[in-house]
């Protein structure tokens, strides 16, 4: 009889590895997106010694951090690596340009328009009308504010450009 | 006195302080979204007052931490200019402090970058992208209550009058200022003054307020000689945890 047991190896993973596990780790705050998609994970350094994961804040305030550090321990930790050390920097500063295209796309399928450079969403995230309007520059996260599709009448959250 | 240490605890100060400040409007803004945008605000400083008061607790070097700065100093120990101090009062007098110190903070921190403490550079890198958009907004709301009623453009034009002696204490040099400008850890004030002056000349102009004719400046506040008494109000609710259960923990 053959094992199904997984073979947990001993041996240290790709960073590639890694960073593929880490898909699967998603934002507290916006659950639909990955924190690789989010830009948050910017290093991954796998050695003999370990496996060292550099985070990045979106915003220097930003209270998903420990969450997010957290999240990633127990999810690599799943697939059985010891020696995980989470290092935040925050130089370069986060920007909305690294999330992924990916990541845009399912910000928009939730309901979250994705960040644009003219600094406005493009259309309404629920019926796709470009007649929109600002409600809030701020809204229900720092990274987020608020709007409204004058056609639909839905409020709806707008990824901050930064 | 260790003057980049008492240059860090300044920049961590004003943060803490204007930061408390505004979450003191969590739950009572005038509507829904000014409520949380306060609070969004105070969220950010309270983010940079991290970044600052850790850099600070590490050049110290007394293994003190950023909390034990910010909790357990008294009020002659900060190091805040008078100007984020001044109570919240109402709605116009908060927007306008706001904006006169976002109007300060976005030009300071670009200097900043310029830092030759690199650590300096990348916190100062950092807290400008989120004051810039603080500056975008208090100045839109400040030229909106200013051009607006007859009631809001008077409380607006006094809440400017009212917190105008305390703008220039951001731009006197004292000893600790005169000290980091020399080493490059930071930017000669004066210079900075330039870029306020013209960024609350344009946008006072637009909300059809005065600018006073009038440079006296209370002083203070960033040297701790002589605070208002409104910080330690402040602070006895704002410590009162730390205070009260001596090493609490979340």
């Amino acid at each position: 009889m053959t094992s199904t047991m997984p073979n947990y190896d001993s041996s240290t993973p790709s960073s590639g590895q890694v960073w593929a596990w880490l898909e699967a780790v998603s934002d507290p705050e916006i659950p639909v997106i990955s924190v690789v998609d989010l830009g948050v994970v910017r290093r991954v350094d796998c050695n003999d010694d370990g496996v060292k994961i550099v985070i990045t804040p979106t915003y220097s305030g930003c209270p998903a951090m420990a969450t997010i550090a957290h999240d990633i321990e127990t999810e690599l930790r799943r697939h059985n690596l010891q020696n995980i050390t989470i290092v935040t920097q925050i130089s370069p500063a986060w920007t909305t340009d690294w999330l992924s295209d990916k990541g845009k796309n399912k910000l928009e399928q939730y309901g979250i328009a994705p960040p644009q450079a003219s600094g406005r969403p493009e259309n309404c995230p629920q019926c796709h009308s470009s007649n929109v309007q600002k409600i809030s520059q701020f809204g229900s996260t720092p990274c987020k504010a608020l709007w409204r599709c004058n056609d639909c009448l839905e409020p709806f959250d707008y990824f901050k450009c930064i | 006195m260790d003057h980049a240490f008492e240059f860090l605890v300044r920049q961590g100060d004003n943060v803490l302080v204007l930061g408390h400040r505004l979450s003191e409007w969590c739950g009572q803004g005038p509507v829904l979204e000014e409520d949380i945008a306060l609070a969004n605000i105070a969220l950010d400083m309270i983010g940079q007052t991290q970044l600052w008061l850790s850099y600070a607790a590490e050049v110290e070097g007394a293994n003190r931490t950023a909390d034990d700065l910010a909790y357990l100093r008294d009020a002659w120990d900060f190091r805040n200019v008078l100007l984020v101090e001044q109570p919240n009062r109402d709605f116009a007098v908060t927007i306008m402090r706001q904006f006169l110190f976002d109007a300060y903070h976005v030009p300071y921190l670009h200097a900043l970058e310029s830092s030759k403490d690199q650590r300096v550079a990348e916190i100062a890198s950092k807290c400008r992208k989120e004051a810039i958009y603080h500056l975008e907004r208090s100045s839109s709301v400040i030229v909106a209550l200013g051009d607006g009623t007859e009631e809001s453009h008077k409380r607006m034009q006094a809440a400017l009058e009212r917190l105008w002696p305390y703008t220039g204490e951001l731009f006197l040099s004292d000893e600790t200022d005169d000290a980091v400008a020399e080493s490059g850890l930071a930017p000669v004030l004066n210079d900075v003054k330039a870029r306020w002056l013209q960024t609350v000349q344009s946008s006072l102009k637009d909300a059809y307020l005065q600018m006073p004719d009038n440079d006296f400046a209370q002083i203070g506040g960033k040297s701790g000689i002589r605070h208002s008494e409104h910080l330690g109000h402040m602070l006895s609710t704002m410590q009162v945890l730390q205070r009260s259960y001596p090493g609490a923990q979340w």
